[in-house]
């Protein structure tokens, strides 16, 4: 029978729950990592006891941790025992080293002058759809790294950082962090990713090189509504068997563009407001998306109190609200970009974290709602992974 | 026999108790010391010290017998106390943050 493995970043340790098929009684394993923040934990699609995760901390920096056996054990990888006896006697501790490709350069600051590029932390991980030990890195400041021996080092990709365009990308309020990696099954070497606040960028040769894709994007924040940079894309997602059609949560609006980034057009319809963060595709149906509506600039919490899914079936503009088991006074907690993940059971099963802790699942695509656990440090991340 | 107290978060990423021991030979430095510790638990690497400058973080401090070393330069020697081992060398965490 299947089974379901959740993975959850929070700001002070990684927690793991588990379940099978049914999806109505829950293991949870954690705190791994405790104290630290995890911002970000993914599976191999390749190798599903292979998993990544981000661990970092503001005294002591970036740590790049591994499991190979779905969670159970975690080692910072190039420090095994096996490692250990390698030829040169010692392992060079490279895990955790992002250095900027070349001359760092600057960036704009949020007073208009340029700052420099500072490596900060890895927000997102992408494991490769061919091959467990070949993994992408988006971080802060915004830049992709890729590892391709399992994350004992790193490089960057830096066209993406080197783009013309570089020097005009400014951080939003959380950091200018790339937090997005969508890795494009039908077209290999097609990749897009996104960053706060610079927008959404496409690559078609495997990341070396990389263009904007924000047409019909507008933000009233800047001086150029609709420049080709200097959005603050909060998420983007696609269904692996339609990759060209892609869907975005910006900071505000939610857009669909359906040629591989090239245009948009707004699709938040009948939402109470199109602010938020995550977005997600339903497993089986491309044209059934998901959204969490929030309140903003500022407050950055539901309209009314009331912590409702947002479901569209027609790939946008008609959106119905998702209630059952999900409290409808009182509640004031933020959903973060990353913190939304769909398994790929029938009926898909649809989970998302808190700021305030909660994990909340559906086994129906969204009908029905139970929190997993309720008292979790702040959630970061939610990442799913359906087991055979 | 060095003796290195390191802060609750970094004993458990080394999977160690609060003070780690290492051989360092003459003279005792700052870098020296950590250029073991590293070596020994290679996933600290980078937690300490900045990888590519190899600064102190920001965050964290050196003392020893009573005297914050922080600002100390990374080659001048330590007390003759850390290098007999009779007092440790401690990287402490600023106590901030929630």
């Amino acid at each position: 029978m299947s089974s379901v493995r959740v993975l959850v970043g929070t700001r002070k340790g990684a927690f793991i729950l588990t379940s099978d098929g049914k999806r109505s009684d829950w293991q949870v394993s954690g705190p791994h990592f405790a104290g630290w923040e995890i911002y970000h934990l993914k599976g191999s699609p390749v190798d599903q006891n292979r998993i990544y995760a981000s661990q970092s901390s503001g005294w002591f920096g970036q740590v790049i941790q591994r499991s190979d056996d779905g969670g159970k054990t975690w080692q910072t990888p190039g420090t095994s025992e096996e490692d250990l006896r390698g030829p040169d006697g010692m392992p060079k501790g490279e895990s955790n080293m992002f250095v900027y490709d070349g001359v760092a350069g600057t960036h704009q600051w949020y007073d208009g002058t340029q700052h420099p590029w500072e490596f900060k932390r890895v927000w997102h991980l992408e494991p490769a759809l061919d091959d467990a030990d070949h993994v992408y890195a988006g971080v802060e400041d915004a830049a992709l790294f890729e590892s391709r021996d399992g994350g004992k080092s790193w490089r960057e990709l830096s066209g993406l950082r080197k783009h013309d365009s570089g020097p005009r990308w400014q951080p939003g309020a959380g950091g200018m962090c790339l937090h997005t990696i969508l890795l494009d099954p039908k077209n290999r070497g097609r990749m897009f990713i996104a960053i706060s606040a610079a927008g959404a960028f496409r690559s078609d040769d495997a990341g070396e090189t990389w263009k904007p894709i924000n047409r019909g994007l507008q933000s009233n924040f800047m001086p150029d509504p609709t420049a080709e940079v200097g959005h603050c894309v909060h998420r983007i997602a696609l269904h692996p068997s339609k990759p060209e059609t892609l869907f975005m949560q910006k900071h505000w609006d939610v857009m669909r563009s359906d040629d591989a980034g090239e245009s948009w057009r707004e699709v938040s319809g009948n939402l109470p407001t199109d602010f938020g963060f995550p977005i997600d595709v339903h497993a089986h149906e491309p044209e059934t998306i998901y959204v969490v509506p929030i309140k903003s600039d500022s407050e950055h919490f539901p309209p009314d109190g009331k912590l409702r899914v947002f479901r569209s079936r027609t790939g946008g503009n008609e959106w119905e609200a998702l209630t059952n088991g999900l409290p409808q006074r009182d509640c004031y907690v933020n959903v973060l970009r990353d913190a939304m993940s769909i398994d790929s059971l029938e009926p898909c099963g649809v989970y998302f974290g808190t700021t305030g802790g909660q994990v909340y699942g559906s086994s129906d695509a969204g009908d029905t709602w139970k929190p997993i656990v309720r008292d979790l440090p702040a959630v970061l991340s939610v990442e799913v992974q359906t087991l055979p | 026999m060095i003796r290195v107290v390191l802060p609750h978060h970094l004993r458990t990423l080394a999977s160690v108790g609060e003070e780690v021991q290492v051989d360092v030979a003459s003279p005792v430095t700052q870098r020296s010391i950590l250029d073991a510790v590293e070596k020994k638990y290679p996933m600290l690497r980078g937690t300490i010290r900045d990888h590519a400058t190899q600064t102190r973080r920001p965050f964290l401090r050196f003392f020893a017998c009573g005297e914050d070393l922080s600002h100390e330069q990374p080659d001048s020697p330590l007390p003759e106390q850390v290098a007999r081992g009779a007092e440790p060398f401690i990287v402490m965490g600023a106590i901030a943050g929630g």
